[in-house]
Protein backbone atom coordinates (compact mmCIF):
# COMPACT_ATOMS: atom_id res chain seq x y z
CA UNK A 1 0.00 0.00 0.00
CA UNK A 2 1.38 3.41 -1.12
CA UNK A 3 0.81 6.83 0.93
CA UNK A 4 -0.23 8.44 -2.56
CA UNK A 5 -3.26 5.65 -2.43
CA UNK A 6 -4.08 6.74 0.66
CA UNK A 7 -3.98 10.59 -0.15
CA UNK A 8 -5.46 9.94 -3.40
CA UNK A 9 -8.67 8.11 -1.48
CA UNK A 10 -8.97 11.13 1.17
CA UNK A 11 -8.68 13.71 -1.50
CA UNK A 12 -11.49 11.53 -3.46
CA UNK A 13 -13.56 11.50 -0.28
CA UNK A 14 -13.67 15.13 0.69
CA UNK A 15 -13.92 16.62 -2.95
CA UNK A 16 -17.52 14.46 -3.35
CA UNK A 17 -16.08 11.40 -5.89
CA UNK A 18 -17.11 9.13 -3.39
CA UNK A 19 -20.42 8.12 -3.17
CA UNK A 20 -22.15 8.39 -0.04
CA UNK A 21 -18.85 9.35 2.05
CA UNK A 22 -21.13 12.48 3.24
CA UNK A 23 -24.30 11.60 4.23
CA UNK A 24 -21.81 9.27 6.20
CA UNK A 25 -20.39 12.23 8.09
CA UNK A 26 -23.46 13.84 8.56
CA UNK A 27 -24.79 10.61 10.46
CA UNK A 28 -21.84 9.61 11.92
CA UNK A 29 -22.24 13.29 13.79
CA UNK A 30 -25.86 13.34 14.04
CA UNK A 31 -25.36 10.27 16.12
CA UNK A 32 -22.20 11.06 17.91
CA UNK A 33 -23.54 14.84 19.38
CA UNK A 34 -27.07 13.35 19.97
CA UNK A 35 -25.76 10.81 21.77
CA UNK A 36 -23.02 13.14 23.85
CA UNK A 37 -26.06 16.16 24.38
CA UNK A 38 -28.39 12.95 25.91
CA UNK A 39 -25.43 11.75 28.51
CA UNK A 40 -25.15 15.40 29.10
CA UNK A 41 -28.70 15.97 29.77
CA UNK A 42 -28.86 13.27 32.48
CA UNK A 43 -25.10 12.49 33.33
CA UNK A 44 -24.15 16.66 34.22
CA UNK A 45 -27.32 16.74 37.17
CA UNK A 46 -26.63 12.87 37.77
CA UNK A 47 -22.97 13.39 38.62
CA UNK A 48 -22.99 16.59 40.35
CA UNK A 49 -26.01 14.61 42.73
CA UNK A 50 -23.86 12.06 43.43
CA UNK A 51 -21.26 14.47 44.09
CA UNK A 52 -22.96 16.30 46.98
CA UNK A 53 -25.56 14.37 48.32
CA UNK A 54 -25.18 11.68 51.05
CA UNK A 55 -26.81 8.67 50.76
CA UNK A 56 -26.78 4.95 51.38
CA UNK A 57 -25.14 3.18 48.95
CA UNK A 58 -23.16 6.09 47.18
CA UNK A 59 -19.75 4.66 47.53
CA UNK A 60 -21.16 1.48 45.57
CA UNK A 61 -22.54 3.67 43.23
CA UNK A 62 -19.31 5.66 42.44
CA UNK A 63 -17.52 2.25 42.10
CA UNK A 64 -20.09 0.62 39.80
CA UNK A 65 -20.08 4.26 37.65
CA UNK A 66 -16.31 4.09 37.64
CA UNK A 67 -16.51 0.27 36.64
CA UNK A 68 -19.23 1.60 33.16
CA UNK A 69 -16.90 3.87 32.10
CA UNK A 70 -14.72 0.77 31.17
CA UNK A 71 -17.90 -0.97 29.05
CA UNK A 72 -16.68 -3.23 26.34
CA UNK A 73 -18.41 -1.35 23.19
CA UNK A 74 -19.90 -4.73 22.10
CA UNK A 75 -21.41 -5.85 25.50
CA UNK A 76 -23.28 -2.08 25.46
CA UNK A 77 -24.59 -3.05 22.01
CA UNK A 78 -25.57 -6.37 22.50
CA UNK A 79 -27.57 -5.72 25.54
CA UNK A 80 -29.47 -2.63 23.60
CA UNK A 81 -29.77 -5.23 20.86
CA UNK A 82 -31.51 -7.18 23.20
CA UNK A 83 -33.89 -4.69 24.55
CA UNK A 84 -34.63 -3.25 21.37
CA UNK A 85 -35.33 -6.90 18.69
CA UNK A 86 -38.03 -7.65 18.43
CA UNK A 87 -38.91 -10.23 21.12
CA UNK A 88 -37.30 -7.59 23.28
CA UNK A 89 -39.40 -5.50 26.24
CA UNK A 90 -38.64 -2.25 23.67
CA UNK A 91 -38.86 -4.33 20.13
CA UNK A 92 -42.25 -2.98 19.22
CA UNK A 93 -41.03 0.19 18.38
CA UNK A 94 -39.43 -0.53 15.71
CA UNK A 95 -36.17 0.95 16.32
CA UNK A 96 -33.60 -1.40 15.24
CA UNK A 97 -31.27 -0.71 13.19
CA UNK A 98 -32.24 2.36 12.52
CA UNK A 99 -29.89 5.87 13.75
CA UNK A 100 -32.74 6.38 16.56
CA UNK A 101 -31.33 3.06 18.64
CA UNK A 102 -27.45 4.19 17.91
CA UNK A 103 -27.99 6.60 19.30
CA UNK A 104 -29.24 5.10 22.72
CA UNK A 105 -26.62 2.67 21.99
CA UNK A 106 -23.81 5.53 22.19
CA UNK A 107 -26.03 7.38 25.09
CA UNK A 108 -25.26 4.43 26.98
CA UNK A 109 -21.69 4.47 26.73
CA UNK A 110 -21.22 7.63 26.85
CA UNK A 111 -23.33 8.57 30.10
CA UNK A 112 -21.24 6.64 32.44
CA UNK A 113 -18.09 8.76 31.41
CA UNK A 114 -20.02 11.70 31.62
CA UNK A 115 -21.40 10.72 35.06
CA UNK A 116 -18.42 9.84 36.50
CA UNK A 117 -15.98 12.57 35.71
CA UNK A 118 -18.62 15.47 36.80
CA UNK A 119 -18.94 13.56 40.31
CA UNK A 120 -15.36 14.26 40.24
CA UNK A 121 -14.66 17.56 38.83
CA UNK A 122 -18.02 18.84 41.10
CA UNK A 123 -16.86 16.63 44.08
CA UNK A 124 -13.72 18.71 43.68
CA UNK A 125 -15.65 22.10 43.52
CA UNK A 126 -17.95 21.25 46.42
CA UNK A 127 -14.93 20.79 48.74
CA UNK A 128 -14.03 24.44 48.21
CA UNK A 129 -17.38 26.05 48.07
CA UNK A 130 -19.70 24.12 51.09
CA UNK A 131 -18.90 26.16 53.61
CA UNK A 132 -20.16 29.56 51.62
CA UNK A 133 -23.19 27.39 49.57
CA UNK A 134 -24.57 25.88 52.94
CA UNK A 135 -24.21 29.45 54.41
CA UNK A 136 -26.33 30.43 51.59
CA UNK A 137 -28.77 27.25 52.04
CA UNK A 138 -27.59 26.26 48.84
CA UNK A 139 -26.86 22.17 49.98
CA UNK A 140 -27.70 19.12 48.55
CA UNK A 141 -29.77 19.42 45.20
CA UNK A 142 -29.95 23.17 45.86
CA UNK A 143 -25.70 23.59 45.43
CA UNK A 144 -25.95 21.84 41.73
CA UNK A 145 -26.82 24.42 39.32
CA UNK A 146 -24.16 26.87 41.11
CA UNK A 147 -21.26 24.11 40.84
CA UNK A 148 -23.02 22.91 37.44
CA UNK A 149 -22.32 26.91 36.15
CA UNK A 150 -18.73 27.42 38.24
CA UNK A 151 -17.20 23.84 36.95
CA UNK A 152 -18.42 24.62 32.90
CA UNK A 153 -15.58 25.13 31.63
CA UNK A 154 -14.10 21.55 33.77
CA UNK A 155 -17.15 19.84 32.20
CA UNK A 156 -16.61 20.96 28.77
CA UNK A 157 -13.98 18.97 28.83
CA UNK A 158 -15.78 15.89 30.30
CA UNK A 159 -18.16 16.02 27.56
CA UNK A 160 -15.36 15.99 24.90
CA UNK A 161 -14.10 13.15 26.60
CA UNK A 162 -17.84 11.28 26.17
CA UNK A 163 -17.63 12.60 22.28
CA UNK A 164 -14.08 11.05 21.56
CA UNK A 165 -15.52 7.44 23.63
CA UNK A 166 -18.69 8.34 21.21
CA UNK A 167 -17.00 9.22 17.64
CA UNK A 168 -14.71 6.72 18.32
CA UNK A 169 -16.73 3.68 18.95
CA UNK A 170 -17.79 0.76 16.18
CA UNK A 171 -18.49 -2.65 18.07
CA UNK A 172 -21.89 -0.96 19.77
CA UNK A 173 -23.51 0.68 16.31
CA UNK A 174 -22.54 -2.05 14.15
CA UNK A 175 -24.34 -4.74 16.44
CA UNK A 176 -27.44 -2.32 16.61
CA UNK A 177 -27.21 -0.24 12.99
CA UNK A 178 -25.98 -3.19 11.16
CA UNK A 179 -23.68 -0.89 8.97
CA UNK A 180 -26.50 -0.54 6.02
CA UNK A 181 -25.38 1.56 3.30
CA UNK A 182 -27.36 4.80 2.99
CA UNK A 183 -29.15 4.23 6.49
CA UNK A 184 -26.96 3.39 9.56
CA UNK A 185 -23.59 3.64 8.10
CA UNK A 186 -20.96 5.60 10.08
CA UNK A 187 -17.66 6.38 9.37
CA UNK A 188 -16.45 3.71 12.04
CA UNK A 189 -18.57 0.93 10.66
CA UNK A 190 -17.36 2.11 7.14
CA UNK A 191 -13.57 1.58 8.29
CA UNK A 192 -14.11 -1.99 9.48
CA UNK A 193 -16.50 -2.23 5.94
CA UNK A 194 -13.22 -0.89 4.07
CA UNK A 195 -10.61 -2.90 5.87
CA UNK A 196 -12.38 -5.64 5.46
CA UNK A 197 -12.78 -5.78 2.07
CA UNK A 198 -9.24 -5.05 1.88
CA UNK A 199 -9.57 -1.05 0.48
CA UNK A 200 -7.00 -0.71 3.11
CA UNK A 201 -6.42 3.11 1.16
CA UNK A 202 -9.71 3.94 1.40
CA UNK A 203 -9.86 2.44 5.41
CA UNK A 204 -6.98 4.86 6.22
CA UNK A 205 -8.47 7.62 4.20
CA UNK A 206 -11.83 7.81 6.09
CA UNK A 207 -9.79 7.59 9.80
CA UNK A 208 -7.82 10.17 8.94
CA UNK A 209 -11.26 12.10 7.90
CA UNK A 210 -12.26 10.99 10.55
CA UNK A 211 -9.90 11.92 13.03
CA UNK A 212 -9.85 15.55 11.38
CA UNK A 213 -13.06 16.01 12.61
CA UNK A 214 -12.99 15.17 15.75
CA UNK A 215 -9.69 17.43 15.85
CA UNK A 216 -12.25 20.49 14.57
CA UNK A 217 -14.66 19.47 17.26
CA UNK A 218 -12.31 19.62 20.32
CA UNK A 219 -10.58 22.83 18.81
CA UNK A 220 -13.85 24.94 18.11
CA UNK A 221 -14.63 23.38 21.88
CA UNK A 222 -10.65 24.48 23.59
CA UNK A 223 -11.05 27.78 21.60
CA UNK A 224 -14.87 28.73 22.71
CA UNK A 225 -14.07 27.47 26.45
CA UNK A 226 -10.88 29.79 25.83
CA UNK A 227 -12.99 33.04 25.21
CA UNK A 228 -15.53 31.88 27.37
CA UNK A 229 -13.54 31.75 30.62
CA UNK A 230 -12.04 34.72 29.86
CA UNK A 231 -15.32 36.48 29.99
CA UNK A 232 -16.92 34.54 32.67
CA UNK A 233 -14.10 35.48 35.01
CA UNK A 234 -13.25 31.66 35.54
CA UNK A 235 -9.89 30.71 36.64
CA UNK A 236 -8.32 27.75 36.30
CA UNK A 237 -7.37 25.55 39.30
CA UNK B 1 -33.78 47.40 54.26
CA UNK B 2 -33.32 46.67 58.11
CA UNK B 3 -36.51 45.13 59.63
CA UNK B 4 -37.63 45.96 62.86
CA UNK B 5 -37.89 42.65 64.75
CA UNK B 6 -34.46 40.83 66.06
CA UNK B 7 -33.30 37.21 66.23
CA UNK B 8 -31.62 37.71 69.43
CA UNK B 9 -30.35 36.71 71.21
CA UNK B 10 -28.65 33.94 70.30
CA UNK B 11 -28.22 31.56 72.87
CA UNK B 12 -26.13 28.99 73.55
CA UNK B 13 -27.09 25.97 76.04
CA UNK B 14 -24.42 23.46 77.30
CA UNK B 15 -23.55 22.94 73.95
CA UNK B 16 -20.81 19.90 73.21
CA UNK B 17 -19.28 18.95 69.65
CA UNK B 18 -17.38 16.05 69.56
CA UNK B 19 -16.33 14.88 66.32
CA UNK B 20 -15.07 10.74 66.19
CA UNK B 21 -15.25 10.78 69.86
CA UNK B 22 -12.78 13.59 70.11
CA UNK B 23 -14.32 16.69 71.77
CA UNK B 24 -13.81 20.01 70.17
CA UNK B 25 -16.26 22.31 72.60
CA UNK B 26 -17.56 21.51 75.67
CA UNK B 27 -20.49 22.95 77.78
CA UNK B 28 -20.73 26.12 76.10
CA UNK B 29 -23.03 28.12 77.32
CA UNK B 30 -23.64 31.93 76.53
CA UNK B 31 -26.56 34.52 75.49
CA UNK B 32 -26.03 37.40 72.91
CA UNK B 33 -28.69 39.48 73.17
CA UNK B 34 -27.09 43.09 72.88
CA UNK B 35 -25.77 44.70 69.48
CA UNK B 36 -22.36 45.84 69.85
CA UNK B 37 -19.09 43.82 68.62
CA UNK B 38 -17.95 40.31 70.35
CA UNK B 39 -14.93 39.18 70.09
CA UNK B 40 -14.28 35.35 70.70
CA UNK B 41 -10.41 35.13 71.96
CA UNK B 42 -8.08 32.12 72.52
CA UNK B 43 -5.12 30.42 71.23
CA UNK B 44 -5.82 28.07 67.82
CA UNK B 45 -7.60 25.59 68.82
CA UNK B 46 -9.40 26.70 71.26
CA UNK B 47 -12.63 26.00 69.12
CA UNK B 48 -13.30 30.05 67.97
CA UNK B 49 -14.06 28.62 64.54
CA UNK B 50 -16.17 25.97 65.61
CA UNK B 51 -18.26 28.22 68.12
CA UNK B 52 -19.28 29.95 65.19
CA UNK B 53 -19.91 27.24 62.90
CA UNK B 54 -22.39 26.27 65.33
CA UNK B 55 -24.42 29.81 65.82
CA UNK B 56 -24.54 29.81 62.19
CA UNK B 57 -25.68 26.54 61.47
CA UNK B 58 -22.67 24.53 59.53
CA UNK B 59 -22.22 22.56 62.84
CA UNK B 60 -25.12 20.23 64.50
CA UNK B 61 -24.23 20.07 68.22
CA UNK B 62 -23.34 16.93 69.55
CA UNK B 63 -24.97 17.87 72.89
CA UNK B 64 -26.78 20.83 74.19
CA UNK B 65 -28.86 23.28 72.17
CA UNK B 66 -28.35 26.91 70.20
CA UNK B 67 -31.50 28.91 70.14
CA UNK B 68 -32.20 31.89 68.62
CA UNK B 69 -34.88 34.30 69.44
CA UNK B 70 -36.19 34.53 65.91
CA UNK B 71 -37.28 31.41 64.03
CA UNK B 72 -33.92 29.45 64.06
CA UNK B 73 -32.03 33.33 63.28
CA UNK B 74 -34.44 34.03 60.71
CA UNK B 75 -37.64 36.46 60.13
CA UNK B 76 -40.41 35.94 57.78
CA UNK B 77 -38.18 33.02 56.23
CA UNK B 78 -35.32 35.08 55.97
CA UNK B 79 -31.94 34.49 57.42
CA UNK B 80 -31.07 37.95 59.37
CA UNK B 81 -27.28 36.01 59.82
CA UNK B 82 -24.47 35.79 57.47
CA UNK B 83 -20.81 34.79 57.62
CA UNK B 84 -17.35 35.57 56.28
CA UNK B 85 -14.86 33.08 56.50
CA UNK B 86 -10.82 33.25 56.94
CA UNK B 87 -10.43 32.52 53.05
CA UNK B 88 -12.97 33.92 51.42
CA UNK B 89 -14.63 31.60 49.24
CA UNK B 90 -14.79 33.38 46.06
CA UNK B 91 -17.09 31.71 43.12
CA UNK B 92 -15.81 31.24 39.50
CA UNK B 93 -17.04 34.69 38.46
CA UNK B 94 -16.73 38.43 38.41
CA UNK B 95 -17.08 40.30 41.87
CA UNK B 96 -20.73 41.91 40.83
CA UNK B 97 -21.64 38.16 40.18
CA UNK B 98 -20.58 36.94 43.77
CA UNK B 99 -22.99 39.65 45.05
CA UNK B 100 -25.71 38.91 42.97
CA UNK B 101 -25.46 34.57 43.20
CA UNK B 102 -25.89 35.16 47.09
CA UNK B 103 -28.72 37.93 46.61
CA UNK B 104 -30.09 35.48 44.00
CA UNK B 105 -29.86 32.59 47.13
CA UNK B 106 -31.77 34.66 49.26
CA UNK B 107 -34.49 35.52 46.57
CA UNK B 108 -34.46 38.42 45.60
CA UNK B 109 -35.62 39.10 42.21
CA UNK B 110 -32.88 40.07 39.26
CA UNK B 111 -33.65 43.88 39.13
CA UNK B 112 -33.67 43.79 43.10
CA UNK B 113 -30.01 41.75 43.36
CA UNK B 114 -28.64 43.89 40.81
CA UNK B 115 -29.32 47.56 42.87
CA UNK B 116 -28.48 45.63 46.16
CA UNK B 117 -25.27 44.30 44.54
CA UNK B 118 -24.23 47.56 42.73
CA UNK B 119 -25.02 49.70 46.48
CA UNK B 120 -22.42 46.63 48.11
CA UNK B 121 -19.74 47.46 45.55
CA UNK B 122 -19.94 51.21 46.20
CA UNK B 123 -19.80 50.61 49.84
CA UNK B 124 -17.32 49.01 50.46
CA UNK B 125 -15.37 50.82 47.59
CA UNK B 126 -15.58 47.79 44.90
CA UNK B 127 -17.33 49.44 42.29
CA UNK B 128 -13.76 49.44 39.84
CA UNK B 129 -13.65 45.94 40.73
CA UNK B 130 -17.06 44.89 39.51
CA UNK B 131 -16.64 43.08 36.44
CA UNK B 132 -13.30 41.43 37.49
CA UNK B 133 -12.93 37.66 38.00
CA UNK B 134 -13.24 37.47 41.66
CA UNK B 135 -10.53 34.59 41.98
CA UNK B 136 -7.76 37.20 40.64
CA UNK B 137 -8.55 39.71 43.17
CA UNK B 138 -5.58 40.37 46.13
CA UNK B 139 -6.64 38.98 49.00
CA UNK B 140 -8.00 42.28 50.92
CA UNK B 141 -10.07 43.07 47.78
CA UNK B 142 -11.05 39.38 48.09
CA UNK B 143 -12.10 39.67 51.71
CA UNK B 144 -13.65 43.25 51.24
CA UNK B 145 -15.70 41.58 48.91
CA UNK B 146 -16.61 38.81 50.60
CA UNK B 147 -18.08 41.40 53.97
CA UNK B 148 -19.76 42.91 51.06
CA UNK B 149 -21.37 40.37 50.03
CA UNK B 150 -22.58 39.11 53.38
CA UNK B 151 -23.40 42.79 54.43
CA UNK B 152 -25.72 43.08 51.02
CA UNK B 153 -27.51 40.01 52.63
CA UNK B 154 -28.59 42.28 55.47
CA UNK B 155 -27.65 39.90 58.47
CA UNK B 156 -28.61 41.56 61.73
CA UNK B 157 -25.76 39.07 62.77
CA UNK B 158 -22.04 38.98 61.38
CA UNK B 159 -19.78 35.89 62.08
CA UNK B 160 -16.90 36.76 60.78
CA UNK B 161 -14.29 34.20 61.12
CA UNK B 162 -10.45 35.70 61.22
CA UNK B 163 -11.16 37.87 58.60
CA UNK B 164 -7.68 39.66 58.59
CA UNK B 165 -5.30 36.58 59.68
CA UNK B 166 -3.82 36.72 56.15
CA UNK B 167 -3.59 40.22 55.25
CA UNK B 168 -1.31 42.97 55.98
CA UNK B 169 -1.31 45.73 58.28
CA UNK B 170 -2.42 48.22 55.96
CA UNK B 171 -5.03 46.08 54.50
CA UNK B 172 -6.02 45.11 58.39
CA UNK B 173 -6.56 48.38 59.13
CA UNK B 174 -9.17 48.95 56.02
CA UNK B 175 -10.86 45.84 57.36
CA UNK B 176 -11.10 47.21 60.62
CA UNK B 177 -12.69 50.54 59.91
CA UNK B 178 -15.01 48.70 57.83
CA UNK B 179 -16.18 46.40 60.59
CA UNK B 180 -16.44 49.52 62.97
CA UNK B 181 -19.10 51.25 60.53
CA UNK B 182 -21.16 47.69 60.40
CA UNK B 183 -21.24 47.77 64.03
CA UNK B 184 -22.46 51.36 63.62
CA UNK B 185 -25.07 50.98 61.64
CA UNK B 186 -26.34 48.47 64.77
CA UNK B 187 -25.31 45.21 63.67
CA UNK B 188 -24.33 42.81 65.81
CA UNK B 189 -20.49 41.48 65.04
CA UNK B 190 -19.20 38.45 66.33
CA UNK B 191 -15.70 37.84 65.56
CA UNK B 192 -13.22 34.95 65.67
CA UNK B 193 -9.24 36.15 66.50
CA UNK B 194 -6.04 35.74 68.10
CA UNK B 195 -5.17 38.95 67.35
CA UNK B 196 -4.77 40.88 70.96
CA UNK B 197 -4.72 44.53 69.18
CA UNK B 198 -7.80 44.02 67.10
CA UNK B 199 -9.68 42.12 69.79
CA UNK B 200 -8.49 45.73 71.85
CA UNK B 201 -9.44 48.24 68.94
CA UNK B 202 -12.92 46.54 68.15
CA UNK B 203 -14.44 44.22 71.33
CA UNK B 204 -17.25 45.56 73.31
CA UNK B 205 -17.18 42.24 74.96
CA UNK B 206 -15.06 39.14 74.82
CA UNK B 207 -15.71 35.37 74.98
CA UNK B 208 -12.06 34.14 76.06
CA UNK B 209 -11.72 29.86 75.00
CA UNK B 210 -9.44 27.79 75.60
CA UNK B 211 -9.17 24.15 75.24
CA UNK B 212 -12.71 24.09 73.85
CA UNK B 213 -14.19 25.65 76.94
CA UNK B 214 -15.73 28.87 77.14
CA UNK B 215 -12.95 30.52 80.13
CA UNK B 216 -14.00 33.59 80.34
CA UNK B 217 -17.10 36.25 79.89
CA UNK B 218 -16.37 39.45 80.14
CA UNK B 219 -16.77 43.48 79.21
CA UNK B 220 -13.51 43.75 76.90
CA UNK B 221 -12.10 46.73 79.12
CA UNK B 222 -12.64 44.76 82.02
CA UNK B 223 -11.27 41.47 80.62
CA UNK B 224 -8.18 43.23 79.49
CA UNK B 225 -7.43 45.53 82.49
CA UNK B 226 -7.87 42.75 85.41
CA UNK B 227 -8.89 39.18 83.51
CA UNK B 228 -9.81 36.04 85.94
CA UNK B 229 -9.20 33.49 85.08
CA UNK B 230 -5.03 32.00 84.74
CA UNK B 231 -5.46 30.83 80.90
CA UNK B 232 -6.41 34.68 79.92
CA UNK B 233 -3.82 36.29 82.58
CA UNK B 234 -1.08 33.49 80.57
CA UNK B 235 -2.32 34.53 77.19
CA UNK B 236 -2.62 38.16 77.65
CA UNK B 237 1.36 37.69 78.96
CA UNK B 238 1.99 35.89 75.44
CA UNK B 239 2.53 32.68 77.85
CA UNK B 240 1.50 29.44 75.54
CA UNK B 241 -2.28 28.62 76.67
CA UNK B 242 -3.31 25.09 75.62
Amino acid sequence: MEFAAVLTAGWDLVRGATPGFWPIVALSLRVTLTAVGLAALLGLPLGALVAVVRFPGRGAVVVLVNTLMGLPPVVAGLVVYLVFSRSGPLGTLGWLFTPTVMIVAQTVLVLPIVVALTRQVVEDLWREYAEHLRSLDLAGIAAVPTLLWDARFSLATVLLAGFGRASAEVGAVLIVGGNIAGHTRTMTTAIALETSKGDLPLALALGGVLILLTFAVNAVAWTAGRFGARFAAHTPG
Amino acid sequence: MRAAASILPLAFDRVDLAVDGRRLVADLSFALAAHGTTVLLGPNGAGKSVLLRLAHGLLAPTAGAVRWGGDGGRIAGTKRHAMVFQKPVMLARSARANLTHALAAAGLGWSARRARADAALARFDLGALAERPARLLSGGEQQRLAIARAWALDPEVLFLDEPTSQLDPHVTRVIEEMLRGLAAEGRTLVMATHDLGQARRLADRILFLAAGRLVEDAPAAAFFHEPSSREAVAFLAGDLVV
